[in-house]
């Protein structure tokens, strides 16, 4: 297993239900994360990719199955997570509307996590938390809903940030968004990956959010990894798969062949 | 009525809400000429893009009020019509297609039912008839056992399966215009251009318009003949859709340039500065 990787991932399997309801969710997904890279994962609504970066955040449901072999940076995961191991990988969640508790102030928000994980200086943190995603002072005592879409997901992203993790999972994070608030998020993204040293795993439908995140990405479909590649290859409009070309073609609006219809009326 | 004629004058229109902190207006005084054609109108939230659409069918919440100098569909006057002329037009002439089936369809009527009754309301058509022809719909809308989604339940669809109900339904009254406030958004990519490919497909069968609502500056671009772009309101610039690419407005152009591109090199994104004087 190379050192370089963040997360590695073999042969996750993970399954709802039992016996004639099981829902085999996720298929014999394999991937690896370069540490200090970002990740793409892409698929259309029920292609197991959300679940995918729940075994991993640790967030399925007790009765969910999982099988094959996650690691986080050479060390098993396993379902029982102890809390250095919780605070070293954190999740931003694509909703900023039901992800923020909305009695809570901003200063709850972050103060929260950073007390679970029984750190010191808060007051301090908080305050740096709020400068790092471009946000001042003044925010500490507002509610969520006093604050903008884009507001809220920086808040969002500065809970995630507070512990200090070293992997941030991205579940859709601008896709509730306004196209001019999610440049101004993606860039926010990049800037903390960079100083902060992170590895993302970016969850998106969108294949122009990820090739401008990501430096590679796994295409899912159906609970399977029907693909990996790296940037380059995307960018190039080199994808093999024919799903993953369907998704590049859908990602750059409607076209007709000339036949009339959209290839994906085929 | 001559094909030549605009379909939909809107002259000055004002859309203003009262709230306890006093009037905000949504929309500030958009006018446009519709003929038979498909018109995006594309904006941010707040731009007052989905106020315009529901203010044309009357279905403003109760705190809005409207103003316009002139608002005609098809030589009537909207302004002064009465209740049940509005009524008479809307859901039969005009019809509209909301951002996602699961809320738009009634979720304790089978989906059959809900487009029988369609037929029966629209179309002075025996139960029987109104059956048959809901049938011939769904396949009309490529689904493939029309049987079986005729029985089914809301819940049991699927985005798109549901989104294609409810085309089904709005195009039961052969209605002369359609008005589509981000029907596709809820949907999965490969879906959507799927449900875009019926759509335009039943438009032009039909001959009707459409005014098509959407964030998607893109999507909007490629798949309608004209855009009109809104910020704070207003109708800040009027394209053709080929000619997006050659936007003036500062504010286009800003949100043309803003999206991440899939063959970009993946540095900063150009952000949106917003000026004051775009609201003027």
């Amino acid at each position: 297993m190379s050192r370089a990787s963040a997360i590695e991932i073999a042969g996750l399997d993970v399954t709802f239900g039992r016996g004639r309801r099981a829902f085999r969710a996720v298929r014999d997904a394999s991937f690896s994360v370069t540490a200090g890279s970002s990740f793409g994962l892409v698929g259309e609504s029920g292609s197991g990719k959300t679940t995918v970066l729940r075994a991993l955040a640790g967030l399925l449901p007790p009765a969910a199955r999982i099988r094959g072999e996650m690691r986080l940076h050479g060390e098993p995961l396993r379902p029982a997570r102890s809390r250095p191991l919780r605070r070293r990988l954190q999740m931003v969640f694509q909703d900023p509307y039901g992800s923020l508790h909305p009695r809570h102030t901003v200063d709850r928000i972050l103060g929260e996590p950073a007390r679970v994980h029984g750190l010191d200086s808060i007051d301090r943190r908080i305050v740096d938390a709020l400068a790092d995603v471009g946000l001042d002072a003044s925010f500490r005592f507002r509610f969520p809903h006093q604050l903008s879409g884009g507001q809220r997901q920086r808040i969002a992203i500065a809970r995630a940030l507070i512990i200090e993790p070293a992997i941030v999972l991205l579940d859709e994070p601008t896709s509730a968004l306004d196209v001019s608030v999610q440049a101004e998020i993606l860039n926010l993204l990049q800037r903390l990956r960079r100083e902060h040293a992170l590895t993302f795993v970016l969850v998106s439908h969108d294949l122009a959010v990820v090739s401008h995140m990501c430096e590679a990405l796994a295409v899912m479909r159906a609970g399977e990894v029907i693909e990996n590649a790296g940037v380059e290859t995307l960018r190039a409009d080199a994808l093999r798969h024919e799903y993953s070309r369907e998704l590049l073609q859908a990602a750059q609006g409607y076209r007709t062949t000339p036949a009339g219809m959209p290839p994906a009326e085929r | 009525m001559k094909r030549r004629d605009p379909l939909l004058i809107v002259d000055g229109l004002r859309v203003t809400f009262d709230t306890p902190r006093g009037p905000v207006a949504a929309v500030r005084d958009v006018s446009f000429v519709l003929g038979r054609e498909k018109l995006g109108i594309v904006g941010e939230s707040g731009s007052g893009k989905s106020q315009t659409g529901r203010a044309l069918l009357g279905l403003l919440a109760r705190n809005g009020r409207m103003a316009a100098r002139q608002l005609a569909f098809d030589n009537v006057d909207l302004l002064r019509a009465g209740e049940g002329e509005r009524r008479a037009l809307r859901g039969g002439r005009i019809s509209m297609i909301l951002q996602d089936p699961k809320f738009s369809l009634n979720p304790v009527m089978t989906v059959g039912e809900q487009i029988v009754e369609a037929f029966r309301v629209h179309a002075n058509v025996s139960r029987r008839e109104a059956r048959l022809r809901a049938l011939a719909m769904l396949e009309a809308v490529h689904i493939r056992e029309p049987g079986h989604v005729f029985d089914a339940w809301p819940h049991e669809l699927s985005g798109g399966m549901g989104q294609r109900v409810m085309i089904a339904i709005m195009m039961v009254p052969e209605p002369d215009l359609l008005i589509a406030d981000e029907p596709t958004s809820a949907l999965d990519v490969t879906v959507r251009l799927q449900v875009l490919a019926l759509l335009d497909d039943m438009l032009a069968r039909r001959g009707a318009a459409l005014i098509f609502i959407s964030h998607d500056l893109n999507l909007v671009g490629s798949f309608c003949d004209r855009v009109l772009v809104m910020y704070a309101g207003r109708v800040v610039e009027t394209l053709r859709a080929d000619e997006l690419q050659s936007a003036r407005h500062p504010y286009t152009r800003g949100l043309l340039a803003c999206q991440p591109r899939v063959d970009g090199d993946g540095s900063d994104l150009p952000t949106l500065d917003r000026d004051p004087a775009w609201l003027r």
